[in-house]
C-alpha cells in the first residue's frame, strides 16, 4: 500500500466491528483510501473471540452464525480469508426437565410426545415461514425504499415487493402473510400447535436477543427476521468463534488496501462549516476524510461522538427516542469435561440446546424484565462450541449461553452481588437439565447488557444497535432522515446495525452503506 | 376579581394579570378576551381613541400573557444559535433581536424577540408556548431553561411621547437607547428591564418587571405621562397598528409548524418575507438549515405581500387573483383601514412568482350591508414597505416634547 503518513483518506470508519470491516472492504475494493479506527485492542467489536479464563475462548456476544449475508460472504471471499465452519446445519434440541426432549432439524420434529399432526404441521409451518422470509429477503440487500422521493431503484424495489407478495406467494399465502405479519408469535403458535415444548422453543426463537415477550406485538416479524438474510435459516458455528468471522473480514478489507488501526478510540468528529471532515482520537491525533462513516450505534454516534449541536433538534429528539434496551445476558462456563444432560448423548450436545419449556414460561420470564427485574426462571440458548471446535480450549470445554431476560436497567443496578445471584440462578437452571454440571465447572462469568455496553460501546447493551420492531425497521431505521446511511450532516454516514437492515452478524448494513456511498453522484 | 389564589383557582377559567385591577379601573366597555389563559381587554374605551394614542401620544398595553423564557448556562449562545436562524454571535449583551424559529423542515414554529441580558443568559419572548420546543432543543446543551411567563409582568409602551414620559419618570439616559437596545434601571423593590422594542412599527418601549412591581410601574408611567395623553389600550387598537406596520401574527399569517397537522399548511421564513433573518452561511447548524438551503435553491411556494387595496372596502378574508375574474393565486390574511397612512391595506400571500413589488393583484371582496351580501373587485398594489414606517421608529435620541 502507498505511504500513509499523509493522514487524508477518502473514508474513515469509526469502529472495526463486522459492519465497519465489511464497509471498509467494499470501499477499498472500489479503490477508495480507507482507514478503520477501532477503539479496542482488537478488531471485531462484539463479534470477536475472547479468552475468559485460562486457555478458554468464547464468542462474547452472538455465538452462532445464522444471518451472515451471502452476498458479503461471496463478494469478500471470506472462505479464502480463512473463514471455516466448525459446524453447519446445527440442529436444535428443546430441553425438557424430565428428559423427554424435542428434536428439531431439517428432517422435522420428534420427541417430547409430539403428535403426528404437530410434527407434520411443523414442517409445513417452517416452510411457510421460510417462504415469507425469502420473499422479504431481497430488502436486506437494498437501502430502504425512499417513499417520499423515490428514484428508479426505489420504484423497482417497491414493485418487486408488491409482486413478490402477490404473485410470489399467491393469493392464499399472501392473505395468510398479511394476517400473520403483525401478530404476536404466542397467538400464532396457539393457532398452529398443541405441543407445549414446541411452542416454547419457537416462542423463544422469536424473542431471542430482543426486549419483547412472545405476546409482545411484532414477535412474528422478529421470528421471520431471524430467517431473513442468512442461509435459509441454517445455523452455523464458525471455527475459532465469532472472532474468526471478523478476522476474515479484516483480512479481506486489508487485502483490498484498507488500513486498520486498533487501540484508536475516536473522541470526536471534526465538523467544519456544517460538514464532517475528520476525526480526533483520544490521544489527540487527527485524520481527515471526505466520508466519515460510523459503525457505532446511531445514538452513540449522534449524542456522544459527533454531538447533538451539529444536528437539527427534531432529528436529535428522534435519535434520543430510539429504543435500545438490551435484555439478553451471556453466560460463559469453563468446563473440566462435558456434563451429562438427562437423556442426551455427548454427540447430541453438539446441538443448539434451548431452555424454554413453554411459551407461557417465556412470557413469564419477560414479565420480570418489564419491571426491571431479571427473570426468576431464565430462558437460554446453550452452545458447547468446543465439542466441534478444538481451537477454543486447550483442555476441557466451554459452554456459552444467551440468557433472557436480564434487563439493562436492572432495579438497583448490576452490582457484583446482583451478577453473582443471576449467574447462580442460571447455573441452577441448567442443573435441572444437567444435574452434575456443578462438578464440571471450573469458572463461570455472566456478561450483562451493562457489561456489553461498557466493553463494546453498544448503548443499553442492545446488540442490534436499536430494537428490531416495525417502527424501527426499514425506512424508519434509525430515523426517517437517516435511513439511507447518510446522516443529516454532510460527510457523515452510518454503516452499523443501527441502520437498515439491522443487527445480527450479518454485514448487510456495512455493504449497503458502502454501495450507497459509492453510488453518490451517480444518480 | 375574586380571590383566585391557592385552591380557589377553579373559580375562574381565566387568570388576571398583575395589571388587571389597573385596567379594570379605566375600563368603560367590559370587552375582554382570553389570551394564553389570561383575560385581557379588546377595548377599554374606544378603539379609535386608543389607536391614536399609539400613533400620536403614548399607549400602554399589557403583554404579560406573552410566553417568556429564561435560557441560561455556558452553552446559551450555542443553544440559541442552533435554535434560531439568525447569527446569534452578532447579538451583543444589551441587545434585542426579532427572530423566527423553525422545525427541521424549515417551517416556522413561532416568531418573537430574543433578549441577550448577559453573556450567558437570554430571554425569549414568544407568541405561543415554547416549553416543549426548548426541551427538545436542550438535549445535549449545558443550559437551563425556565418559563417565566407568570413571574414577569410586562407592558408595551408605544407612541411618539413615550421616551419623554420615561425621562419624566426618572429613567435617566433612556433617550440614548437605540432601537433594540435593552437596559436595566433601578426601581423600588429591584431592577427592571426596559427594551426599545414593540409591535407597532413606531417609537416605543417594552417594560419588564416583577409581578409585585407591576402596579407601581403602572402608576409611575401614568403619573409621568398625565399631561401627555397616556392611555391604556386593548388588543383591537394594537391589531390595527401591527397591520399598518406590516408585522405578522401567529395563527393569522402562519400556522405554527409544531401544531400544524396538514401537510403544506405551515410556512417558511422566506414565505413570510423574513428571509433576512436566515443566515444560511453562519457556519453552524441551525434548525431548518438543510430544508431552507433547498428552498433557497429551488424557490419558495408563496410570497408574503403588503397590499394597498383600492376603494374603501377592507379585503377581509378575500381570495386574491392574478386579474379581475382571473386565476386564484392567493388569499388575504389580515386587513385594516390604516388611519395614519390613510390607506385601505391588507397582508396576504400569493403563489410564486406572483406578487413582485409594484405589481397588481386583484381581490374579490365580499361585504355585507344591512344583512345583504355584495361583492366588489378591487385592484391591489404590492407595496415595498409597510404602510407605516416613520423615521421616529429608529431615531435616536427620539424627539423631545
Amino acid at each position: 500500500m502507498t505511504d500513509m503518513s499523509n493522514t487524508t483518506y477518502d473514508s474513515i470508519i469509526i469502529g472495526g466491528g463486522h459492519n465497519g470491516l465489511v464497509c471498509a472492504a467494499y470501499l477499498a475494493k472500489a479503490g477508495k483510501r480507507v482507514l478503520v479506527l477501532e477503539a479496542r485492542g482488537e478488531i471485531g467489536g462484539a463479534a470477536n473471540t475472547m479468552t475468559f479464563c485460562d486457555g478458554r475462548k468464547v464468542s462474547p456476544c452472538a455465538h452462532y452464525l445464522n444471518q451472515l449475508n451471502s452476498t458479503v460472504r461471496r463478494d469478500l471471499n471470506l472462505t479464502s480469508h480463512g473463514l471455516k465452519m466448525a459446524g453447519s446445519d446445527i440442529s436444535t434440541i428443546a430441553l425438557n426437565p424430565e428428559g423427554d426432549h424435542l428434536f428439531l432439524n431439517d428432517q422435522g420434529a420428534s420427541g417430547a410426545g409430539i403428535s403426528a399432526n404437530d410434527a407434520a404441521n411443523y414442517g409445513r409451518f417452517m416452510k411457510l415461514m421460510q417462504q415469507y422470509s425469502t420473499m422479504l429477503g431481497f430488502l436486506v440487500d437494498l437501502p430502504p425504499i425512499d417513499i417520499f422521493n423515490p428514484d428508479w431503484d426505489d420504484k423497482v424495489a417497491a414493485l418487486k415487493l408488491g409482486w413478490n407478495v402477490r404473485f410470489g406467494l399467491g393469493a392464499e399465502k399472501m392473505s395468510e402473510f398479511l394476517r400473520m405479519v403483525g401478530m404476536n408469535i404466542y397467538d400464532v403458535l396457539d393457532d398452529e400447535f398443541d405441543n407445549p415444548t414446541l411452542k416454547g422453543a419457537l416462542a423463544f426463537d422469536a424473542v431471542l436477543g430482543t426486549h419483547t415477550g412472545p405476546r409482545s406485538p411484532g414477535s412474528v416479524l422478529t421470528f421471520l427476521y431471524r430467517m431473513v438474510a442468512g442461509t435459509d435459516g441454517a445455523v452455523e458455528l464458525p471455527e475459532g468463534g465469532m472472532g474468526a468471522v471478523t478476522s476474515a473480514m479484516a483480512k479481506a478489507a486489508a487485502g483490498f488496501g484498507a488500513t486498520i488501526k486498533t487501540g484508536a478510540r475516536v473522541a470526536s468528529v471534526i465538523v467544519e462549516n456544517c460538514v464532517a471532515t475528520g476525526v480526533v482520537l483520544d490521544n489527540g491525533a487527527t485524520y481527515s476524510a471526505t466520508h466519515i462513516i460510523s459503525n457505532a450505534d446511531p445514538k452513540t454516534t449522534v449524542m456522544d461522538i459527533v454531538g447533538p449541536r451539529h444536528f437539527e433538534a427534531d432529528f436529535v429528539k428522534r435519535v434520543d427516542n430510539i429504543r435500545m434496551r438490551g435484555n439478553a445476558a451471556k453466560l460463559h462456563i469453563a468446563l473440566k469435561s462435558l456434563p451429562r444432560f438427562t437423556n442426551l448423548s455427548a454427540e447430541q450436545l453438539r446441538s443448539r440446546l434451548l431452555i424454554a419449556p413453554t411459551h407461557d414460561d417465556v412470557e413469564r420470564a419477560f414479565n420480570h424484565a418489564k419491571y426491571g427485574e431479571a427473570s426468576a426462571n431464565p430462558m437460554m440458548e446453550i452452545s458447547i462450541p468446543s465439542i466441534d471446535d478444538e481451537t477454543l480450549c486447550d483442555e476441557g470445554h466451554v459452554l456459552s449461553a444467551i440468557v433472557q431476560y436480564a434487563p439493562y436497567t436492572l432495579k438497583g443496578g448490576w452490582t457484583e452481588a446482583a451478577k453473582d445471584n443471576f449467574r447462580d440462578a442460571c447455573i441452577d437452571r441448567i442443573a435441572r437439565y444437567a444435574p452434575d454440571i456443578r462438578d464440571h465447572i471450573e469458572a463461570a462469568e455472566l456478561v450483562t447488557p451493562a457489561d456489553l455496553e461498557q466493553r463494546y460501546g453498544m448503548r443499553g447493551g442492545n446488540w442490534h444497535h436499536g430494537e428490531l420492531t416495525l417502527d424501527q425497521m426499514l425506512m424508519l431505521r434509525p430515523a426517517p432522515e437517516a435511513s439511507r446511511y447518510a446522516l443529516p450532516l454532510d460527510g457523515l454516514y452510518l454503516c452499523g446495525a443501527g441502520a437498515h437492515p439491522g443487527g445480527g452478524v450479518m454485514g448487510a448494513a456495512g455493504k449497503n452503506a458502502a454501495k450507497t456511498i459509492l453510488s453518490e453522484g451517480r444518480s | 376579581m375574586r380571590d383566585l389564589s391557592g385552591q380557589n383557582h377553579y373559580l375562574s377559567a381565566v387568570r388576571a394579570t398583575p395589571f388587571y385591577e389597573k385596567q379594570k379601573a379605566v375600563d368603560l366597555v367590559n370587552t375582554w378576551h382570553r389570551w394564553q389563559g389570561y383575560t385581557v381587554p379588546d377595548v377599554l374605551d374606544n378603539v379609535t381613541v386608543e389607536y391614536f394614542a399609539i400613533r400620536n401620544s403614548a399607549s400602554v398595553f399589557d403583554i404579560t400573557p406573552m410566553s417568556k423564557y429564561r435560557i441560561k448556562g455556558p452553552d446559551a449562545l450555542a443553544f440559541m444559535n442552533r435554535l434560531l436562524p439568525r447569527d446569534m454571535t452578532k447579538l451583543r449583551v444589551g441587545r434585542v433581536g426579532y427572530t423566527v424559529w423553525c422545525d427541521d423542515e424549515g417551517m416556522v414554529i413561532d416568531d418573537g424577540t430574543v433578549f441577550r441580558v448577559a453573556e450567558d443568559e437570554y430571554w425569549l419572548c414568544a407568541q405561543e408556548r415554547q416549553l416543549e420546543v426548548l426541551k427538545r432543543n436542550a438535549i445535549g446543551f449545558q443550559i437551563e431553561y425556565a418559563e417565566i411567563t407568570d413571574e414577569v409582568a410586562a407592558l408595551s409602551f408605544q407612541g411618539p411621547v413615550t421616551c419623554k414620559i420615561l425621562k419624566n419618570a426618572g429613567f435617566a439616559g433612556i433617550e440614548t437607547m437605540k432601537m433594540f437596545d435593552l437596559r436595566f434601571f433601578d426601581f423600588p423593590d429591584g431592577e427592571i428591564m426596559i427594551s426599545r422594542s414593540g409591535y407597532t412599527g413606531d417609537l416605543g418601549y417594552e417594560v419588564w418587571v416583577q409581578n409585585d412591581q407591576a402596579e407601581a410601574i403602572w402608576d409611575t408611567l401614568f403619573e409621568a405621562g398625565k399631561h401627555y395623553d397616556i392611555r391604556a389600550i386593548g388588543g383591537d387598537a394594537l391589531e390595527i397598528a401591527r397591520v399598518e406596520a406590516g408585522l405578522i401574527a401567529a395563527h393569522v399569517e402562519f400556522s405554527p409548524a409544531n401544531e400544524t397537522v396538514r401537510p403544506g399548511h405551515a410556512k417558511s421564513p422566506y414565505e413570510l418575507g423574513l428571509g433576512w433573518l436566515v443566515k444560511l452561511d453562519k457556519g453552524v447548524v441551525f434548525n431548518g438549515r438543510r430544508a431552507l438551503m433547498k428552498e433557497k435553491k429551488n424557490g419558495s411556494r408563496h410570497r408574503f405581500v403588503k397590499l394597498d387595496v383600492e376603494g374603501n372596502k377592507t379585503a377581509c378574508n378575500a381570495y386574491l387573483f392574478d386579474k379581475k375574474h382571473g386565476k386564484q393565486i392567493g388569499h388575504v390574511s389580515s386587513t385594516a383601514w390604516a388611519p395614519t397612512a390613510k390607506k385601505n391595506i391588507a397582508l396576504g400571500f400569493v403563489d410564486m412568482p406572483h406578487g413582485e413589488i409594484g405589481t397588481e393583484v386583484w381581490a374579490e371582496i365580499y361585504y355585507m350591508k344591512e344583512l345583504k351580501w355584495n361583492t366588489r373587485w378591487a385592484k391591489c398594489t404590492v407595496m415595498k414597505d409597510a404602510a407605516w414606517n416613520p423615521p421616529r421608529k429608529t431615531l435616536t435620541p427620539p424627539a423631545d416634547f
